[in-house]
């Protein structure tokens, strides 16, 4: 055992890029549930931009257009769940739920022909000099662009929230959305566009496995993040920057199991492996005083009978 | 224009027109889906449907009917109760798999004694296995007022980590070799939930399946507890003032659908499956919350939604190995079905007419 | 996405009846355990199937069902294979064991084949792969590549396959590098790529300048290429898509040799129950290439250790060997016996760290 292995700084740096996928799926279901929508089928919409994104790149050799794929297939994923949810008026739980099943068998059949395909790379960004300063360098200044798409997507949707109309609109569509219906503004249109938004976001997240974290296609590489994400907003009580401080948590901790595991430290692995979870029932515990965070109309259907 | 009108009583007619118009609308999409992919689509739709229930061995298929759906429907009443009340158990999967494991560990135990109340105490270590999986979120919900949701999906991932751990530790078979996995419970007599006749595919997950089926319904229908769990969730409000304790409710509500989800992981690890082993749990915790909603949170619809989803598993493997279907499609074909089941619950509830030219 | 190819064989099909079939041909099932697009296990059992398709043409007709739990979902999948006229069924799972026995059972005319279990039945055989001889290769180009001295490997879970493959490793690559160290990351799952490409990075972050794993994935391969400098190996299938470097070499399961074998001899009614553990002498264990990125001498060795094992001269268990608690374990000259191998549950001397239990 040898803790002067882990080297704290590259523990940091990896453990953002772990964290990535969550965090930009996360950010998305954040923005759908201050809506007041609840959609379950994150990790339906995360596989199937990890194809989008991967065959997109693989044709078209940019990994730019790839990304750009991601957030489109996402979106019309999620468009069917707006069929269903918005139109149709049907359960959001069991349409959400519905949405993964289709999700992951879709993609398969999408990706058939991709399996064993290397993607063009990304590559990592590199600043003169400023990627070069010991520790804050290889810590903030050394990732893939996609990294940053994540912090600025985190700190916009925060801005927008606190400080625009479309934010506050958007907070009073999910509180109580026949006040806002009430007050004029269309809840319907509104949900849409925030579901949308979720479903790209969380596209990019199933890209960012398929293209930078991986990067390979295999059928239901998504493994299981799509859900961790939901909780993640939960933990993060719909707070964007708790949402970034949540995912690197849950990152941070798989990968400092790994890390410790390498160093020889003799830790009961299935123990660490569920710890995420029951530190986030902990943490859920510890915020559920905090009755305000929840949006009110989380996951009830709107009709607007008059 | 065409706009929606909620119907004053949700229409009689409809809600049984709905599923048969849906699963026509499936085998059309479906079919296409499969034209698409290279296959004769009216063999393929046939093959699903047709073949496990009148095929050349449906003698076999049927009672595999009971054997795949018997879990599913079992947790989805369990579920279905407190989704009524608007108590939101979806860690059935976590309940199912400690049910299991206490189920199995109890039998273990005894091993290798021969007596009559070995089955009887794994049947109530089954179910207590569930119900205390279940009692966390609900304990933590009644005290600190923490999301029942999140904390029981939580809990399915580290169960599937306890799963995993007495796999490679604790039940690991002896005489396995140094493989992960328990000594199977179908070579244990006193511990093995054998068909009750043979061929049937009634075991006593069945019976079980079906006596919670009843009892739901009797619940529901003429008991003070079940008027509560309705209208709990219809009018909370109004519950409040007719003498109903939220806090009762969640502790029943969740105790018993983790109990019901434990008992299927009981029955099917000592029966079907046999061995405690890492890959044990194969969904049905998730897809009883689909079936739950699919039967419209009713015990009888939730009996024939769960013969339905077991219909396309089992006619999705014969579709595959006859006609070389990939497994992606078929999971294509039932979320398709679970769309259009859905979206088409709309005209149970709403009267889509066209808007007369009035200015709204 | 290939919409027009699949719109094109659409059109096809609609003007197809289901073909006759003609009762002398040969039916061969396979149930998997995972996707046939899992780029791994699955993936090569489904090529060792197409082979079977190739080699026999009009005289075989296989069918296979992908991702089935194992369990009773096994077992059904296995009996309606049976009942609809198959005469021989491969199960590629460990987990399928005793749903094939019972299955088998039912069927005593149909021959059954088993992948990586131990329970056999006049009509069930099982089969399995000596992945540890490759991995005895591996371990010798891991040894002589290593500059840091330090090898890391990725397993999945704690099992005798796995251990055995780490021994392997291990002992050969402290033959040529009496310094080296192994630092071994358990993933706790069979599949979570990103997961894989984590444990691939933290080792390289702590040292590794090989890595070894016993995951599926080529999310290693990417992590190694990414750090530049990083010695890896294909797994289960060839990754050539990664050599030269940093893949180096991969050890690939060919199963089609094993398939067509059987199936010939249940078409010959020459069919009997077997215990095979085939390696890289039968065909079973293929070496992918070794590249140029690999010291000639190196790469001369390696071949020789190779073809020493393909003639049965060198067994990669020899003693002396000690376990790792210091206790003997093989003596001078003497080869591990097959029952221990299958059920390996220690490390050999050396190792550091514990088996987790």
């Amino acid at each position: 055992m040898d803790l002067g292995e882990i080297n704290p700084v590259l523990l940091v740096a990896s453990l953002m890029v772990a964290a990535t996928p969550l965090l930009l799926a996360a950010i998305g279901e954040l923005v759908v549930e201050k809506a007041g929508v609840l959609n379950l089928g994150v990790e339906g919409m995360m596989i199937v931009g990890a194809i989008s994104g991967f065959a997109i790149s693989v044709e078209t050799g940019s990994p730019w257009l790839g990304f750009i794929a991601a957030a489109i297939g996402g979106a019309v994923l999620s468009l069917l769940f707006v069929l269903l949810t918005q139109v149709a008026l049907a359960n959001q739980v069991a349409s959400g739920l519905a949405l993964t099943l289709f999700g992951l068998g879709f993609s398969a059949l999408l990706g058939q022909s991709y399996v064993g395909v290397k993607p063009p790379s990304m590559g990592d960004i590199h600043i003169p000099l400023i990627s070069d300063i010991p520790v804050i360098g290889p810590i903030l200044f050394q990732h893939d662009p996609i990294l940053y798409v994540g912090i600025a997507l985190t700190a916009a949707v925060w801005a927008t929230l606190k400080y625009t109309r479309v934010g506050l609109i958007l907070r009073a569509v999910g509180e109580n959305h026949d006040a806002a219906h009430a007050l004029g503004y269309k809840v319907i249109k509104i949900r849409i566009m925030a579901i949308l938004f979720g479903g790209a976001c969380a596209g990019l997240g199933g890209a960012y496995i398929s293209l930078i974290r991986v990067p390979q296609w295999t059928e239901g590489m998504t493994a299981g993040v799509g859900w961790i994400a939901l909780a993640l907003v939960v933990f993060a009580s719909w707070k964007p920057w708790r949402a970034l401080l949540g995912a690197y948590l849950f990152g941070g901790i798989t990968v400092l199991q790994l890390n410790l595991q390498a160093a020889g430290v003799a830790i009961p692995v299935e123990y660490l492996a569920m710890s995420p979870y029951i530190i986030t029932i902990l943490v859920l515990v510890i915020l559920s005083a905090d009755k305000s965070s929840a949006p009110a109309s989380l996951g009830r259907t709107f009709h607007a009978s008059h | 224009m065409i706009v929606l009108e909620k119907r004053p009583q949700p229409s009689k007619a409809w809600s049984y027109a709905t599923p048969v118009v849906a699963v026509l609308a499936t085998m059309v999409f479906g079919g296409i889906l499969f034209a698409i992919l290279g296959k004769n689509p009216v063999e393929a739709i046939g093959t699903i449907f047709w073949e496990p229930l009148f095929g050349e061995f449906a003698f076999y298929y049927r009672p595999q009917l009971l054997v795949k759906g018997a879990p599913l429907v079992l947790i989805a009443i369990g579920l279905s109760l407190g989704f009524r009340a608007g108590i939101w158990n979806i860690g059935a999967e976590g309940q199912y798999i400690m049910g299991a494991i206490f189920g199995a560990a109890a039998g273990l135990a005894f091993y290798p004694l021969d007596a009559f109340y070995i089955f009887p105490i794994m049947v109530i270590a089954g179910a207590f296995g569930g119900w205390l999986w279940a009692m966390i979120p609900a304990f933590l919900k009644v005290r600190f007022g923490t999301n029942e949701i999140l904390v029981s999906l939580m809990l399915v991932y580290v169960a599937e980590q306890m799963l995993a751990s007495v796999s490679l530790g604790l039940l690991k078979n002896p005489e396995g070799f140094g493989f992960p996995g328990s000594r199977n419970l179908q070579s244990y007599e006193s511990a093995h939930n054998a068909e009750l006749i043979a061929g049937s595919g009634m075991h006593w997950g069945v019976v079980t399946a079906l006596i919670a089926v009843i009892f739901a319904y009797v619940l529901l229908n003429r008991h003070m507890l079940g008027f509560h769990i309705r209208l709990t969730g219809e009018a909370p409000r109004a519950a409040k003032f007719a003498g109903v304790n939220p806090a009762r409710l969640i502790l029943f509500c969740l105790g018993l659908s983790g109990a019901l989800a434990g008992l299927a992981g009981m029955f099917e690890v000592s029966g079907p499956s046999g061995v405690v082993s890492i890959d044990f749990n194969v969904g049905y915790g998730f897809t009883a919350i689909i079936v739950a909603f699919l039967g419209r949170l009713h015990p009888v619809g939730i009996l024939l939604a769960g013969g339905l989803m077991a219909l396309t598993y089992i006619g999705g493997e014969i579709a595959q190995s006859q006609l070389g279907l990939p497994a992606a499609a078929i999971q294509v074909f039932q979320g398709m079905l679970l769309f259009f089941l859905l979206a088409f619950d709309l005209l149970t509830n709403y009267r889509i007419r066209a808007a007369r030219s009035e200015v709204a | 996405m290939k919409f027009t190819t699949l719109l094109a064989s659409a059109a096809m099909a609609l003007g197809l009846a289901s073909g006759a079939m003609a009762e002398d041909k040969t039916k061969v099932g396979f149930v998997y355990v995972g996707p046939v697009g899992d780029g791994g296990w699955t993936y090569e059992h489904n090529k060792g199937r197409l082979a079977v398709e190739e080699h026999f043409g009009d005289k075989v007709e296989t069918v296979f069902v992908e991702s089935v739990p194992e369990g009773p979902d096994a077992e059904r999948v296995m009996t309606q294979m049976a009942l609809e006229g198959a005469d021989l069924i491969f199960t590629t799972s460990f987990g399928y064991m005793d749903p094939t026995i019972n299955v088998a059972k039912k069927f005593p005319d149909v021959k059954f084949e088993h992948a990586t279990g131990y329970k056999t039945a006049p009509n069930v055989s099982v089969y399995s792969a000596r992945f540890y001889e490759g991995r005895a290769v591996q371990g010798h180009i891991a040894g002589n590549m290593t500059k840091s001295n330090i090898i890391g490997y990725i397993g999945s879970y704690p099992i005798p396959e796995v251990i055995r493959g780490i021994n392997s490793a291990y002992i050969h690559a402290k033959k040529v590098n009496p310094d080296v160290e192994f630092k071994i990351v358990w993933a706790y799952t069979w599949f979570d790529p990103a997961k894989e490409a984590d444990a691939a990075t933290v080792l390289i972050e702590q040292g590794a300048d090989v890595i070894l794993q016993h995951t599926d994935s080529t999310a290693p391969q990417a992590a190694a290429q990414e750090a530049g400098n990083v010695v890896t190996f294909g797994q289960a299938s060839d990754m050539s898509e990664y050599a030269p470097f940093p893949r180096v070499s991969s050890i690939i399961d060919d199963w089609a040799p094993y398939y067509i074998a059987r199936t010939q001899a249940v078409m010959d009614g020459t069919w009997e129950t077997a215990n095979t553990w085939d390696g890289i002498r039968e065909g079973m264990v293929a070496i992918g290439e070794i590249t140029d990125a690999v010291p000639a001498d190196v790469k001369e060795e390696a071949l020789a250790l190779k073809a020493a094992m393909a003639a049965g001269e060198y067994h990669p268990f020899t003693g002396p060997l000690k376990k790792q608690d210091g206790s003997d374990w093989l003596a001078e000259g003497e080869t591990a016996d097959d029952g221990t191998l299958a059920g390996m549950n220690f490390y050999v001397e050396g190792l550091e760290g514990e088996i987790p239990q």
